[in-house]
């Protein structure tokens, strides 16, 4: 174990992460950074589990677990810069606000 | 039972039908010129993976592939009802003009991929694989809302999807991190024992790991204050796919939702009835949603002018009404929100084939477009929508009725009498909204600019048989309510 760090570090670590990322989410009008904001969100969950996982003892759920966050997240990258990328083509812009014809 | 990997197999042929048809479609699409036998090859493996589920022998229950997926009679249910969710997709895919000129191979493919994920959210017994199944079913979910390459309100909404998608899991994940934190496992079962022991629980803890968890479960079926992508997604996707989230989709997430608030988290007493956690106040949040949910569907509702935006309320309004089945806590609620679920499935499909064969002829989807329906040359459709929506809006003779019927009987034997009262305010503002287009349709004179309704034989059928079952259903019930019954026992391990 490091010297002196121990399983809150990580928790507030993440929990830090996590914040930033929703805050991200919500304040960001351009529809890459919003992405970027989802990747922080899955990454503080990622944190999150290798280090429950390393002081919760000898389980690799918490890895394996981390893994398929990281897999996925580049599933959806790749869905997302698809979608931004079609949209660029159509609306000429991926800010998410001038992208708007539905509402109500 | 615990069974391996091969064991496992033969409790899992619908599933391997479905990905067969997935593998079929994707490489007869690269040896054929002529693309347009794919849908019916797709409806073909819909159909077999639903009758395999129908022939598959009772079994009280077993762990699947290393206690990955759980199959019991519960699990049964829901992949009926989403199988039946993916056979009206196919078919109303075949017959839309909207699809018809998208790529077949990769647009049946997907679709029938997204089924499969969805069996898969319903047998989840991990929370690994809950959290795989539901961004399976997402990711497929946002292709086909942006299906149509071309069209600005189906890229917008798959845009919107995808935000709402990528946050409401990543912010579930988050969550279900905490779960594992403080029980050190994934497998529901191993929580649920480990909540369960007395002692040093950190309640706060759960209870805010629940709702994280619960901000991706309630995205999926649509509840409030998580519902904001569906009007826009339901717009602006092709509208077979429309139909394909409302029932399917939502189906899958209530699932998901019951297995893990139910068997993972809470007990099942004497009588029936389940407690939750104590301490871990979740029923009465899920309280509060639920009105909240069918208040706002219901109230945003009023004002729409596009049929899909106001069925797309119309539907979160619904899902308020079959979570009251969820809040009671109780084997009663659960049975009535399974059967409103069936219900929903009927009605809900039945009222978006109306929509597309008048989108088919005319091309638009405002209630405009309904004026005086009944007078040029769309009196079947006029009267099978009629039928659909004083269905949805639960007017006796209809299955609809039956539905609601059910959940109210359960809501006030649990003695939530606020939230009876809510509900049936709820039930008559809905009345408003879903009497206007039938009003447009037998009242009002077309004005000439509307154009003709078409005969067409393949969607008229679809809607016939759908307007039948509402009827038929809502007076004979009792094989509807019989399954449901059967599919109230949740397998969590030998006894």
């Amino acid at each position: 174990m490091g010297g002196g760090i121990t399983l809150n570090h990580f928790l507030v670590l993440s929990l830090i992460i996590f914040s930033l990322g929703l805050f991200t989410v919500l304040t960001r009008r351009n529809a890459i950074g919003i992405l970027m904001g989802v990747e922080l969100i899955l990454n503080s969950a990622n944190i999150n589990y290798l280090a429950f996982a390393f002081y919760g003892g000898g389980k690799y759920d918490g890895q394996i677990f981390a893994i398929f966050v990281i897999m996925l997240a580049a599933a959806e990258a790749v869905i997302g810069l698809a979608v931004v990328l079609a949209i660029y083509q159509n609306f000429k812009t991926i800010d998410v606000d001038a992208a708007e014809t539905l509402r109500g | 039972m615990d069974l391996g990997n091969l064991a496992s197999l033969k409790h899992f042929i619908p599933e391997m039908i479905l990905v067969a048809g997935v593998l079929a479609i994707v490489l007869i699409d690269l040896a054929v010129r002529d693309k347009s036998r794919l849908g019916a090859l797709a409806l073909i493996a819909a159909a077999a993976s639903l009758l395999a589920i129908g022939l598959a022998p009772a079994l009280p229950g077993a762990w699947l592939f290393h206690r990955m997926l759980v199959f019991d009679s519960f699990a049964i249910y829901f992949r009926t009802l989403i199988a039946l969710a993916a056979v009206v997709a196919i078919w109303m895919s075949i017959g839309s003009e909207e699809v018809k000129n998208c790529d077949q191979g990769e647009y049946y493919a997907i679709l029938l991929a997204s089924t499969f994920a969805m069996f898969l959210m319903a047998e989840s017994a991990n929370l690994l694989m809950a959290y795989l199944a539901l961004e399976f079913v997402s990711l497929t979910s946002y292709i086909l809302t942006g299906f149509l390459r071309h069209n600005r309100r189906s890229l917008e909404a798959a845009l919107k999807y995808l935000i709402y998608g990528g946050v409401a899991s990543g912010t579930m994940i988050y969550g279900m991190s905490w779960i594992f934190g403080i029980t050190g496992s994934l497998d529901f079962n191993v929580i649920n024992k480990a909540l369960s022991t007395p002692g040093h629980l950190p309640v706060l803890a759960v209870f805010i790991a629940l709702v994280l968890i619960l901000t991706g479960m309630g995205y999926k079926v649509a509840s409030a204050p998580f519902h904001m992508w569906a009007p826009d997604v339901y717009t602006g996707a092709p509208i077979p796919i429309t139909t394909f989230l409302a029932v399917g989709s939502k189906a899958a997430g209530f699932a998901l939702l019951t297995r893990f608030f139910f068997p993972a988290i809470s007990h099942l007493a004497a009588g029936g009835s389940w407690t939750a956690l104590a301490g871990v106040d979740w029923p009465q949040l899920l309280l509060f949603i639920c009105m909240i949910t069918m208040t706002l569907g219901n109230l945003a509702a009023l004002q729409q002018t596009n049929m899909k935006r106001l069925l797309a309320y119309s539907s979160i309004a619904q899902a308020g009404y079959a979570l009251m089945g969820f809040v009671v806590l109780s084997n009663d609620g659960i049975r009535a929100m399974l059967f409103y679920l069936f219900a929903y499935y009927v009605m809900d499909a039945g009222a978006f084939v109306v929509v597309m064969i008048v989108a088919n002829s005319t091309g638009r989807e405002d209630v405009d477009a309904y004026r005086g329906l009944a007078w040029r040359g769309g009196i079947v459709p006029a009267l099978a929508l009629t039928i659909f929506l004083f269905s949805l809006t639960g007017i006796p003779l209809t299955v609809g009725f039956i539905g609601k019927f059910y959940l109210f009987a359960a809501v006030i034997r649990g003695q939530f009498y606020i939230l009876a009262i809510v509900g049936i305010l709820n039930s008559v503002v809905s009345l408003y909204y879903y009497l206007k287009p039938i009003q447009m349709m037998f009242f009002e004179q077309p004005r000439g600019d509307e154009g003709t309704v078409r005969f067409e034989a393949w969607n008229y059928g679809l809607m016939g048989v759908l307007a039948c079952a509402t009827i038929v259903f809502g007076l004979y019930w009792s094989p509807i309510i019989s399954f449901a019954n059967r599919s109230l026992s949740f397998f969590t391990g030998p006894t």
